[in-house]
């Protein structure tokens, strides 16, 4: 009688050591030196189009010519001013889809400069300094604004709010602030425990009480906070993950990717962390790709993103499929799950159909492809929790919050952006950016210098 | 193959090149050095008056000006003149000159301007064997003080005083070393040439302070809390260098009066330029101190192949071949228009030649077209100042295009004139001739 094959999920595959170095920056900061030769390759464009590509529009050029003049600081408070989780999003953007992508340098020397990387270099030095504070409230105003959602939106609208001298009251369901740069974003982006650091510097400017562990669940709740509160912002994210759908997707070893990570973000010891020996990720963005690369760097041997369209299909950018290929993770296409095989409750293999496709639509090739797994990760996409916002007869749509482009929705005194509104990115930067249009015309309309709408 | 070597003034050396009197020829093991790598000649450290030496400081001599990426634009000094005993100098140029007869050594003086220093050292110089000397007026610091050096330099009676002396003194050929910190550089020349000097050589360094400490609010570089300006030189001076040359070899009472030519020169291309405006010689020092002394070799490699393929036989061929273009501005054609033009397969889109003419020039290069990102020169506006192609960060990209006569200059609406129009000759100078 055949031994039962057990599914192979395992911690510790590695030493102590290669967990440190797998996990540290995997863009290393620039040094002093390096800072200030690629500030020299800036050449302080008109209407930089950097600037312009940047959804906070961060002032590309000025911040980088003062870090060329050894003006660090300077460079810092210009970041900061037009974007307060400039640290973030200096580690999280993909810039060769933003400003880096437009950066003149491309076309002349066909490297743009390292505005990213530069933008670190600023906000870290900042940080590090005896005074890491730049801004200061402005006197304290009789206003009230409560923010649920503390994730980049959230801290975004309430630091900008708090400078203006209202009084924040910001919620999470979460222990801990910081939204997905806490919880989602790739370890090696954010490594040090800079999500902390930043939403600690971020409260740190005064008049924002954070309350932890609430989460809002009722329309009671609702209504509370539009009555106790002169203006409400949404900044919740993305709660639900998008399921395959298929048959043995409740096997043992199917797990949600953004679960998988948010777990190894939390985890202490990346050695209790348990991994497959045989990792596939389905799905074919940015969170495919992390989930991927973090698998392989817990010690999988093999992994394999599996994504149902082609290359140019894919979420994730260029240069992240390619981060992912040279981590050793493989990437198929033209493959849809079709099942989840499965043994003594555990998942072993997913069967998947080659598809192609037939005008707009995908349909099945014909052929099918049996791939064994000793873990599935499941990436296909997240989605609005909307049921409480439903009941609370918050507008929809495209499945998210609808708003108009002050991030107003359809309830009086009720804003919203990040990630739960229709119409973006899911990109750190532009839930800051919307954070901050919300909070400006929030402070707008309390000051009065915005007619309220009828209630 | 074209000949690099050269005669200048009665001294011979294989290339036009010569170390200027400075730290890279201050002792028998740098010349020694120098002349391994193929330098055609040196001018020895500064000697003074036998007695006890100079003393310099034993702190920051030197500060720079840098650019971004740390290459050297600018170099300054607070050295002295030689601070070795006159007796070691003296042996060792005369073992290095019996060791390299084929390089020219010339050995740099500086002694109080009394006709018995002058009288005293010389004899002694000539006996090692030297190939001429050169008269240190040019010094601006510390020793200025001392009523040496550039105080003589400054002087145009004095340097006629003192040259005249040497001639005296001796049958070596004497070149004087100039300061360029004078009004005219025209005067000291004319009063060298009046005391018999062979040849000149220039510029020597220039007055400067390099810059404040912002920590400690002190110049720098100082030495114990105190500064002091320093002479400037490298990159930075090579411009005010070529400037004083032209002037001497344009000028009708120098002419024909052999120059060494000095000044920020660190490569075949800066060599050309000087022989170009009438130099025969070329010294350096700025750039042999950045990257040592092979550096000669890239210098000689880049004018022979230069002088090769422009199909000049000898340096002497090049000497002074770009000074028939320097002239007076009142002698420049004021018919000329020259208008900007862009090149958009190369343009890279910075704005940099927009911005930089919309807000200081004349308004004439757009930003956008439709709606789009696109610069392009209005020719209605241009006046053809060349500032955009000097800020823009494209080599080639912007360039300027002379219209042709009968051409209509779009910015005044007129036809381009074929004839000069001078500005002697311009309706609106009031002392035009014939005016
Ligand atoms: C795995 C992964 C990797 C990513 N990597 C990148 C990256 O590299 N670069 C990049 O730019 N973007 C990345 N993103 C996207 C980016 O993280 C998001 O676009 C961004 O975090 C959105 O910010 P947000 O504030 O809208 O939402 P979130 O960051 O999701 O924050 C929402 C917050 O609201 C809280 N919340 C939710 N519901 C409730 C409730 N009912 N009551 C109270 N609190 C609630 C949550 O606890 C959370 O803290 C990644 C996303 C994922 C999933
Ligand atoms: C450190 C230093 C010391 C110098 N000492 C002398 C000197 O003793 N006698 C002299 O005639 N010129 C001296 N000079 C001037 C150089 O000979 C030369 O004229 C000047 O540096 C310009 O040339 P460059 O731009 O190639 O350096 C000195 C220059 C430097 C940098
Ligand atoms: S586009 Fe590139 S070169 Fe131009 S300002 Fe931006 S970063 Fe600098
Ligand atoms: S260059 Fe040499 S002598 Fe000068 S400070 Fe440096 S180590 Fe000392
Ligand atoms: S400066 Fe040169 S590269 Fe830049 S926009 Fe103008 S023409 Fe183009």
């Amino acid at each position: 009688m055949r031994e039962p094959r057990r599914a192979d999920i395992r911690l510790g595959r590695l030493s102590p050591q290669t967990y440190v170095a797998h996990f540290a920056d995997r863009v290393a900061p620039l040094t002093e030196a390096q800072a200030l030769l690629e500030a020299n390759r800036c050449l302080y464009c008109f209407d930089a189009p950097c600037m312009q590509a940047c959804p906070t529009h961060i002032d590309v050029s000025s911040f980088i010519r003062r870090i060329a003049e050894g003006n660090a600081r300077g460079a810092a408070e210009s970041i900061l001013e037009s974007n307060p989780l400039g640290g973030s999003c200096a580690r999280d953007c993909p810039t060769e889809v933003l400003c880096e992508q437009v950066c003149v340098r491309n076309t002349q020397q066909g490297q743009p400069v390292a505005i990213g990387r530069l933008q670190r270099f600023a906000v870290d030095a900042l940080m590090a300094s005896a005074q890491p504070q730049i801004f200061t409230r402005a006197p304290a105003s009789d206003r009230r604004v409560a923010v649920i959602g503390a994730g980049p939106a959230g801290l975004a609208c309430a630091h900008a709010l708090a400078r203006e001298g209202h009084a924040v009251a910001l919620f999470d369901a979460k222990p801990k602030a910081g939204g997905l740069n806490e919880y989602g974003v790739a370890a090696y982006k954010v490594a040090g425990g800079f999500a902390q650091r930043e939403v600690e510097w971020l409260l740190a400017i005064g008049g924002i009480t954070l309350r932890s562990g609430w989460r809002l669940s009722s329309t009671a709740q609702f209504e509370a906070l539009r009555r106790e509160y002169d203006a409400v912002f949404l900044g919740v994210g993305l709660g639900n993950t998008q399921q395959l759908g298929v048959p043995g997707e409740a096997l043992d070893g199917v797990v949600d990717a953004v679960e998988f990570i948010g777990t190894l973000r939390q985890a202490q010891d990346l050695g209790t962390l348990p991994v497959g020996r045989r990792v596939l990720v389905i799905g074919g963005g940015m969170t495919a790709i992390d989930a991927g690369v973090q698998s392989k760097l817990l010690g999988a041997e093999s992994v394999t993103i599996v994504y149902r369209r082609g290359p140019q299909h894919m979420r994730a950018s260029r240069h992240e499929q390619e981060l992912a290929l040279t981590q050793g993770v493989g990437i198929l296409h033209w493959l849809a799950p079709v099942e989840v095989l499965g043994e003594d409750g555990s998942a072993r293999a997913v069967r998947f159909a080659r598809q192609r496709i037939e005008g707009e639509r995908l349909v099945p090739a014909g052929e099918e492809l049996v791939l064994e797994a000793d873990m599935v990760l499941k990436a296909i996409g997240q989605r609005l929790d909307g049921r409480v916002l439903t009941e609370c007869k918050l507008a929809q749509r495209d499945g998210r919050i609808a708003t108009d482009e002050s991030g107003r929705t359809s309830i009086a005194n009720v804003w919203a952006g990040g990630d739960c509104i229709a119409g973006g990115q899911d990109l750190t930067v532009e839930a800051v950016a919307h954070g901050l249009r919300a909070a400006h015309d929030i402070d707008r309309q309390l000051r009065g210098e915005r007619s309220r709408p009828e209630q | 193959m074209a000949r690099l070597d050269i005669d200048f003034c009665g001294i011979r050396s294989p290339n036009p090149f010569w170390l200027a009197s400075a730290p890279p020829t201050d002792k028998a093991y740098n010349v020694e050095r120098a002349f391994e790598a193929g330098w055609g000649g040196v001018v020895w450290k500064t000697l003074a008056e036998a007695g006890p030496p100079v003393v310099n400081v034993s702190g920051p001599r030197y500060g720079a000006l840098l650019a971004a990426d740390r290459s050297l634009i600018g170099f300054n000094n607070i050295e002295l003149i030689t601070d070795r005993e006159l007796e070691t100098n003296l042996a060792e140029i005369a073992a290095v000159k019996r060791r390299w007869p084929d390089r020219a050594v010339v050995v740099s003086i500086m002694v109080p301007c009394r006709e018995e220093s002058w009288k005293a050292i010389l004899p002694r110089v000539e006996d090692t064997g030297c190939d001429g000397i050169e008269l240190n007026f040019g010094c601006p610091h510390g020793m200025s003080e001392r009523g040496m050096g550039s105080a003589v330099g400054q002087v145009p009676e004095y340097i006629q005083m003192v040259t005249a002396w040497c001639k005296r003194y001796t049958r070596l050929p004497v070149i004087v070393k100039l300061t360029p910190n004078v009004t005219d550089i025209r005067f000291p020349a004319r009063a060298a040439k009046a005391g018999g000097a062979d040849a000149v050589s220039l510029i020597n360094t220039v007055n400067s302070v390099m810059g404040v400490d912002p920590d400690t609010l002190r110049m720098s570089p100082e030495v114990g809390g105190k500064g002091t300006h320093g002479g400037y030189c490298g990159p930075a001076v090579r411009p005010i260098a070529l400037h004083m040359v032209t002037e001497i070899a344009r000028d009708r009472e120098t002419a024909g009066l052999p120059i060494s030519g000095i000044g920020g020169i660190g490569s075949w291309r800066d060599a050309l330029e000087f022989i170009a405006l009438g130099a025969g010689s070329v010294q350096v020092c700025t750039a042999a101190m950045v990257f040592g002394f092979k550096i000669v070799q890239e210098m000689i490699s880049g004018l022979a192949a230069y002088l090769d393929a422009k199909g000049l036989a000898s340096v002497e061929a090049l000497r002074g071949r770009a000074l028939p273009s320097v002239t007076e501005w009142r002698y420049l054609d004021l018919n000329r228009v020259s208008k900007a033009v862009i090149n958009q397969d190369l343009c890279i889109q910075c704005g940099r030649c927009h911005i930089a003419c919309e807000d200081t020039a004349h308004q004439a290069i757009t930003a956008q077209r439709d709606g789009r990102r696109h610069f392009e020169v209005k020719e209605e506006e241009c006046v053809g100042c060349n500032l955009c192609v000097n800020v823009c960060p494209v080599p080639g990209c912007i360039t300027l295009r002379e219209l042709a006569p009968g051409e209509i200059d779009r910015r005044t609406g007129q036809a381009v004139s074929g004839t000069a129009l001078e500005w002697i000759q311009h309706p609106n100078n009031p002392l035009r001739s014939g005016a």
